[in-house]
């Protein structure tokens, strides 16, 4: 790649930062040539975050009508699974899954919650409210 | 502390680089980068990272660093802790004894990230050069100035669960033994790297490259969104922040034309601008790709797998004469 290949597209990922490639430059050498961004790179970016997001919004619809718990929201919100949700909060999966029922969600002792909402990052009133669908 | 901050291609060749320069090294990333054997191929269907499996064009984590220390007989302190208090602590004290401090983080955590890059990836590295009230300092080489974390922020990154944990991970340079790179050490280094990637297991190098086209030549049609879900993984681990372009083929060129200075060897320069067009091919590869995602192409796993084919085929001829020329 030369550096006037170098992609100067715009990446929306990006959020306007641009990231460093490496290019052949006018002398031959081949140093870095910040670029903007390449449609290549913001079409894959956000073909995961925006699968990411549609299980969050899935997971926010059914939790509006009683099917799923808030947790799940937030954990899917936070673009993680119930794998690394148990490691972050040193929970058993099973019962992670077990406690992504509304009804044992609605149960479950401050303890819990405390451990899901410092795994989120989030206070436990936050952890039991949901914001309004879009 | 002052600190030149300089915008890299890849965290860990960055980080490397940076802190051998403090410590008074001639070093650039793409010479941390071939010295620390950085480049890889490996396609690890079983370790899966939020349901995909692995697909690297890189060497494992810390093993750049590690292996650019060695030649240059520059030693690290890595310390890793058991609780978030502990390594907050430590940290706070080596800023205090003068270190710039290497971290292995979570990218996820790290606030002055683009939310569209947060991703639990938990095998980023940066800097921190100082403290200024309650925020931490950070040169992090992946982006173009440096840039600010407030420390409960940089707490979390730290301490992050998951695959390749951090558990606060910090490093330092102790000393160094040599201020230069030498010409034997570099030829070392490239015949190590060709050793791996024409190495005779099916999930590494050429071999794991041919393996991954097989697995793709297999997507099911039928199945769109899931395939094209796959795909999409494999441009992201080639492309996305952090490689320099054509999954490191492009940062390691560049360090290629630099061991031809070193060692006075002008067929690495040779080298270099085969490795630009293998480069080339990858991004061929990655665009053709994208093409299918958006639908502007029809999707046809077989394509995609002769395209990987194609880039196995130059890499198994490249690295092959390449090992040739950097005999000693």
């Amino acid at each position: 790649m030369n550096q006037d290949e170098v992609p100067q597209e715009g990446n929306r990922a990006l959020a306007g930062g641009r990231k460093a490639m490496y290019a052949r430059t006018a002398d031959g050498r081949v140093g870095v040539v910040p670029s903007t961004g390449w449609e290549v790179e913001e079409t894959v970016t956000l073909q995961a975050v925006d699968a990411l997001a549609a299980l969050a919004q899935e997971a926010l619809k059914r939790a509006h009508s009683g099917l799923a718990s808030p947790l799940e929201y937030h954990m899917l919100a936070r673009r993680m699974d119930v794998v690394l949700l148990a490691q972050s909060a040193g929970i058993w999966r099973w019962r992670v899954r077990r406690h992504l029922q509304p009804q044992r969600f609605q149960s479950l002792p401050n303890s819990y919650l405390n451990r899901y909402a410092d795994a989120l990052g989030m206070s436990v009133s936050e952890l039991q409210t949901l914001p309004a669908q879009r | 502390m002052m600190l030149q901050h300089r915008h890299a291609a890849h965290c860990e060749s960055g980080v490397s680089a940076a802190l051998l320069r403090q410590a008074g090294v001639d070093i650039s990333e793409p010479m941390a980068f071939g010295l620390g054997r950085g480049l890889s191929f490996a396609y690890l269907p079983l370790i899966k990272m939020q349901g995909m499996p692995m697909v690297a064009y890189r060497s494992p984590p810390r093993a750049i660093i590690k292996a650019a220390a060695k030649p240059l007989g520059a030693q690290y302190e890595f310390k890793r802790f058991g609780s978030v208090q502990a390594g907050e602590r430590a940290l706070d004290a080596a800023l205090d004894a003068g270190h710039i401090v290497g971290l292995q983080t979570s990218v996820f955590w790290l606030p002055y990230f683009p939310p569209d890059m947060r991703f639990h990836f938990n095998g980023h590295n940066l800097i921190v050069y100082g403290r200024d009230g309650d925020d931490y300092l950070i040169s992090d080489p992946v982006f173009e100035d440096v840039v600010r974390c407030p420390r409960a922020d940089l707490n979390r990154a730290r301490f992050a669960r998951g695959l390749l944990a951090p558990r606060g991970l910090m490093y330092f340079v102790r000393k160094v033994a040599s201020a230069q790179v030498h010409g034997p050490d570099v030829l070392t280094a490239i015949r190590k790297t060709c050793g791996t990637m024409l190495a005779p297991v099916p999930i590494a190098g050429v071999k794991g490259i041919r393996l991954l086209a097989k697995k793709i030549d297999n997507l099911s049609v039928q199945d769109k969104d899931a395939s094209l879900a796959f795909v999409g993984h494999v441009i992201r681990m080639q492309e996305e922040i952090g490689t320099g372009g054509a999954g490191f083929r492009f940062l390691y060129a560049a360090f290629l034309q630099e061991a031809a200075q070193i060692t006075a060897r002008t067929a690495f320069s040779r080298h270099a601008d085969e490795l630009l067009a293998i480069g080339d091919g990858w991004r061929a590869f990655a665009l053709t790709t994208a093409r299918m995602i958006r639908g502007r192409e029809a999707f046809e796993p077989s394509k995609l797998a002769a395209l990987l084919n194609g880039q196995a085929d130059a890499e198994l001829r490249f690295f092959t004469e390449l090992r040739q020329n950097a005999q000693a």
